[in-house]
């Protein structure tokens, strides 16, 4: 039962995203109704080609945080080191409370504009729940399952893809998850510094006081972060 | 097999083993017992360094425990933990087979070995695709037996292997497991602290109190100690009831008779104790039948038989 909700909810996110993205026109009907447009600039970039640099920018960026985070964790895992673990969590903290905008701003200077300084800057926010997640759920694998698998002779790196990490395996996701989620909203910001995404319309639009712009560039970005949420949940 | 010379450990403030020294040998089954606290499982756990000791020397196979790689020494010995532990995610059959996997057994040898330990256990075979949180807990630690002796070790330590089990399934759980251990030759360390558990399977008891062996000595030795305060209260006023459990009628050498009164349900493979039991109902002697004999048991040949263990 549970499994069919997801199946449609995801299916009717899934639709709802595609028709947005192409057949706008449809939607923009019934929301000029509530709202006036100005039309006043001519569209650059389609909706469809700013969804798709949207997914690569998350995609790729989620995709290094969690090479990144998860090398950390495993490292602090197999050196056992309580010492260790601390430094890894307090460096992904300080990840974490640098503004988005800050890091963007500050690596402009050294990267130039465009996507890499955003994809930067949201790779260094997505290890931080990675890394804590995964390890926790590494710390939570009862003490007496650590101790048989110690005892069988496993190997530190036997016990770590035998027993760890499988059991590890949802905290990982949910970390998965929190990252990609936080990442789909938090790349709209790179638009100030030349990156793609549907940023790049959300700031148009404010500029332009146009608010069906604005709409038209956001919804996506909801449906899409609605989207991940569902799709990277174990059960 | 398994030699400790004055071994200590201390965690923190902890002192859990002052001065142990414990020759044990091959094939032998050497139970521990003991107090909660009283240092069983850290005996237990330095011979497999689960714990470092802080002074002192383990030898295992005639090689201190040092010269060996720890994972290596850990596999020739098998281990049962206090609490089972298994692995929550893997089936009956993974579980039992991990270490066979880490060696890259063939998977019919896999097959094999596992139906063969679950038979030995007397665990259904249909079992290997359940996983733990299906098991009782008593058929959990029986899959914790089975793994590990995956691999065949011989030396086997188990840390109360047997505690969850009800006493039914508890008493044929250890029966077996002394067949098992006769037949294979394991030289087997064993933690309990139920007196007669340790009766029924040990070759030797050590009586452990505040990180020391107090007593280390055969089951039927342990019957003269009642001098010794700590010993006899730990082992209980009844110790020596207690150890009839040990012994079949068969041990005691009955004669055989061809006049009767009635016949009791006994046969020589009964327990002194249970033999015992009847006598308590009788004014004189008892009878039984076993396989068309005729046999006599009265309270003058159970105490003839303890005179004579007392000083064997
Ligand atoms: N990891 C540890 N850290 C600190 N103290 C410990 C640790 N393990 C055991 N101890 C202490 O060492 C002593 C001996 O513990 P041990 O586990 O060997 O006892 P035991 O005889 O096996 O007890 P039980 O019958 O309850 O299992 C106890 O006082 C215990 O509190
Ligand atoms: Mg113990």
């Amino acid at each position: 039962m549970n499994r069919i909700l997801k199946n449609r909810v995801t299916l009717i996110y899934t639709l709802l995203f595609l028709v947005w993205i192409f057949q706008f026109d449809w939607i923009k009907e019934t929301l000029l109704f509530f709202l006036d447009s100005k039309n006043t600039i001519v569209q650059r970039s389609s909706l469809f080609e700013l969804a798709y640099q949207h997914s690569y920018i998350v995609l790729l960026s989620t995709t290094l945080s969690i090479l990144i985070g998860l090398s950390l964790a495993i490292w602090v895992r197999l050196s056992r080191s309580e010492e260790l673990k601390q430094i890894v969590l307090q460096f992904s903290t300080i990840g974490e409370t640098l503004p988005t905008a800050a890091i963007i701003a500050l690596s402009v200077p050294m990267i130039g504009y465009g996507n890499v300084p955003l994809v930067l800057a949201l790779c260094i926010y997505g290890i931080l729940p990675i890394v804590r997640n995964t390890i926790v759920g590494l710390n939570t694998i009862p003490s007496e399952v650590q101790e048989a698998a110690q005892g069988l002779g496993l190997t530190r790196l036997e016990q770590l893809i035998r027993i760890d990490l499988p059991l590890a395996l949802p905290a990982i996701l949910t970390g998965i998850r929190i990252a990609t989620v936080i990442n789909v909203s938090a790349a709209t910001i790179g638009a100030t510094v030349g990156a793609g995404g549907f940023g790049v319309m959300i700031i148009a639009g404010i500029r332009t006081y146009d608010t069906l712009m604005i709409i038209q560039a956001s919804v996506p970005v909801i449906v899409m972060a609605l989207w991940f949420d569902r799709v990277l949940r174990a059960n | 097999m398994i030699q400790l010379r004055n071994v200590t450990k201390k965690y923190d403030k902890q002192e859990a083993l002052r001065g142990i020294d414990l020759n044990i040998n091959e094939g032998e089954c050497i139970v521990l017992i003991g107090p909660s606290g009283c240092g069983k499982s850290s005996l237990l756990k330095s011979i497999n360094r689960m714990i470092d000791i802080d002074s002192g020397e383990i030898r295992v196979f005639n090689q201190s425990i040092e010269s060996y790689r720890v994972e290596e020494l850990r596999r020739k010995i098998g281990y049962c933990i206090q609490g089972v532990g298994l692995f929550p995610h893997l089936s009956v059959k993974e579980n039992i087979a991990i270490v066979l996997r880490v060696l890259k057994w063939k998977e019919e040898d896999i097959d094999q070995r596992v139906n063969e330990l679950l038979s030995m256990t007397e665990l259904p075979l249909s079992y290997i695709n359940k996983r733990p949180h299906e098991l009782s807990g008593g058929e959990a630690q029986r899959v914790g037996v089975c793994r590990a002796l995956a691999t065949n070790p011989s030396i086997l330590l188990m840390d109360e292997p047997f505690g969850a089990l009800d006493p039914l399934t508890r008493e044929k759980v250890q029966l077996a497991f002394k067949e098992i251990q006769k037949k294979l030759h394991k030289t087997v360390v064993f933690v309990t602290h139920d007196v007669e558990e340790a009766i029924l399977l040990a070759d030797r008891i050590a009586l452990m109190q505040e990180g020391k062996i107090l007593h280390l000595d055969t089951p039927n030795k342990f019957m003269n100690l009642d001098k010794n305060e700590y010993g006899s209260d730990f082992l209980g006023k009844d110790y020596s009831l207690r150890l009839l459990k040990r012994f079949t009628l068969a041990d005691l050498n009955l004669k055989e008779v061809r006049s009767f009164n009635s016949l009791v349900n006994l046969s020589l493979g009964s327990s002194v104790k249970d033999g015992l039991s009847y006598c308590l109902n009788a004014e004189q002697s008892i009878y039984f039948n076993d396989n068309n004999h005729i046999y006599e048991l009265s309270y003058n040949d159970i105490y003839n038989f303890m005179q004579r263990i007392n000083h064997e």
